[in-house]
């Protein structure tokens, strides 16, 4: 009655789209990191160089302190999100007059444009205009300055970051939390465990994996901010806040080192993955992997 | 148990609301001031409302041509990408395709790809190769509806895949019974079943292509620009016009906090790609 042909018709569509616009870039991407191919060089023709731009890569400093910082700021950023909305999520858990509205607007900053709050906050911090400079003078004597302090830049976009994304954080591990099961808390009460003692022993294992994937959406997230930043401090000063995604638009990009830029960008892929592969080695038991494998299946 | 005191708990929240609240009401702040009244002491207070920045903002014909472009990409790629979605999710649902779990899993994957990766191939591409006579993709608005498909089409069909798999699979047999071609299944009997969650894919999907920046200000230059690239323009070019710059960001929030209320439920889910059911 079904003919599985009718359904590759339906499904047609969607698998071109996704191939013309999806894996042919990936592909032509993981050729082209393997050339040498410079549109203004002497010969602008794509030539095979086998490794070399990798080997060019592992010692270029500026695209190493590039990652650097990168990893510092996904690292900052979702360390703070993870525990301000592991506090958020638990105030959540209890009965709060007017919780509707609370939650309609801690949702608000997930779907403003990345674009939108950097502007938000350039507007926040702009020296003259902005509170922040203002009142960090008035009240503590600091000046605040994101063209010239290299740490306040840094944090600035921190900050950023934890505004923007951890209503995220907030409300799956308040999903987490809702889903588990009363009769352990109250066995742990009966047992006379401290609050610590029921968050170290209860909570915390029975929600790891909502943590664990909340920390990975995060950190993909996190690892490839880029609008937000470019709006913010436009990768400045000097180069303290170019992180790696924007680093491969702005620098690498224009330059037209197509070979390079390729390689740049695959490089910064593999370790994207190489880096949550190990947070997952390293944070999951054996167990909980087969428990899990065998939740999904 | 334990004593709970919601009006404290309620007093943290105000507190939380206030500082989600505060960068966006500053910006609203700003964007209602003239040049003259925004430098100095900091008032949160808007005195007059000066509609000059937002007059200038939307009489600006280069502004008109990037707002009409951003409702014309966002709006077709939301139309395309839930019509195909929807096909696609009830082929993976109602017919036994060899594969469909791992083309499920695959469709996905594209999501979790870093963008700084597509964006040197596709300017490539578009520029280079997806190019007939003198036409190119590149610099169209074809060419943006088109892209953001790859990374709307995952979200949108495991959003659907869900509602779909929800329907009795009895109600289009019986249909089907009834002499009712595939076509007239998928129009009669799923689309009118599933009209809450095609809403609310539609709109995400809008919302998700309207907030787009990255490839908008990569694949195009003149004629398809959209308003967050205009946005980001005032920070490059012309970065001293704050005033405006507040108006034009407010414009480009307007959409997050029309939607906000429909659509808020979802967005978690949504963005953890259902890794996080609520």
């Amino acid at each position: 009655m079904r003919s599985p042909i009718v359904g590759w018709l339906l499904l047609a569509p969607t698998l071109v789209v996704l191939f013309v616009f999806g894996v042919l870039p990936f592909l032509y991407v993981l050729v082209t990191g393997f050339t040498e191919w410079n549109a203004f060089a002497a010969d602008p023709t794509a030539r095979f160089a086998g490794v070399e731009n990798y080997r060019q890569l592992v010692f270029d400093g500026q695209f190493l302190r590039s990652l650097w910082n990168t990893l510092r700021f996904a690292f900052f950023a979702v360390a703070s999100e993870l525990v301000l909305g592991y506090l958020l999520a638990q105030l959540f858990m209890r009965n709060v007059p007017f919780k509707g509205f609370f939650r309609t607007i801690h949702t608000l900053p997930l779907m403003v444009a990345p674009v939108a709050v950097g502007a938000t906050w350039r507007l926040l911090t702009i020296p003259g205009l902005g509170p922040l400079p203002y009142y960090f003078d008035s009240w503590f004597g600091i000046d605040y300055r994101l063209g010239s302090f290299v740490d306040q830049a840094f944090f600035t976009t921190v900050v950023m970051d934890v505004w923007h994304w951890t209503p995220l954080v907030t409300l799956t591990l308040l999903a987490g939390l809702s889903a588990l099961p009363k009769e352990p808390f109250e066995q742990a009460q009966i047992d006379g465990a401290n609050r610590w003692q029921v968050f170290w022993h209860v909570t915390l294992p029975m929600l790891k994996p909502v943590i664990l994937t909340t920390v990975f959406i995060r950190m993909m997230d996190a690892l490839r901010t880029v609008d937000e930043v470019w709006m913010l401090t436009g990768g400045g000063p000097g180069s303290a806040t170019r992180y790696i995604g924007l680093y491969i638009w702005r620098v690498v990009f224009p330059k037209t080192d197509y070979g390079y830029g390729a390689a740049m960008s695959l490089l910064t892929l593999y370790l994207t993955i190489v880096l949550c592969w190990l947070l997952y080695a390293a944070l999951v038991a054996r167990r909980e992997v087969a428990r899990l494998k065998s939740g999904s299946a | 148990m334990r004593r709970e005191r919601p009006w404290l708990t309620c007093l943290f929240w105000c507190v939380a609301s206030l500082v989600t609240l505060f960068p966006i009401y500053w910006m609203f702040v700003v964007s209602a001031k003239s040049r003259v009244e925004l430098f100095g002491r900091p008032t949160f207070i808007i005195r007059s409302f000066f509609s000059e920045n937002y007059t200038n903002t939307l009489t600006d014909p280069t502004f008109q041509g990037y707002m009409i472009n951003s409702i014309v990409v966002a709006t077709s790629n939301a139309l395309l990408v839930t019509t195909l979605a929807l096909l696609a999710t009830y082929a993976l649902s109602r017919f036994r395709l060899v594969g469909s779990d791992n083309i499920f899993f695959w469709t996905i994957t594209n999501r979790m790809a870093p963008p700084a990766v597509f964006l040197l191939p596709l300017f490539l591409l578009y520029t280079q190769s997806f190019a007939a006579g003198g036409w190119k993709l590149y610099d169209t608005r074809l060419g943006l509806i088109l892209l953001y498909c790859v990374f709307n089409l995952p979200f949108a069909i495991w959003m659907l895949k869900g509602i779909v798999d929800g329907i009795p699979k009895e109600l289009d047999e019986a249909a089907m019974v009834d002499g009712a071609s595939t076509w007239q299944v998928l129009l009669r009997v799923i689309v009118p079943l599933a009209r809450p969650g095609l809403a609310v894919t539609a709109i995400l999907t809008w919302v998700f292509a309207w907030n787009e920046y990255l490839f908008a200000a990569t694949l195009t230059s003149v004629h398809a620009r959209t308003i967050t690239t205009g946005l980001a323009e005032f920070v490059t070019v012309t970065g001293t016009n704050w005033g405006q710059m507040a108006a034009t960001a407010t414009i480009t929030l307007l959409p997050a906090l029309l939607f906000l209320g429909l659509v808020q439920r979802h967005i978690v889910a949504g963005l953890t790609f259902g890794a996080v059911k609520e």
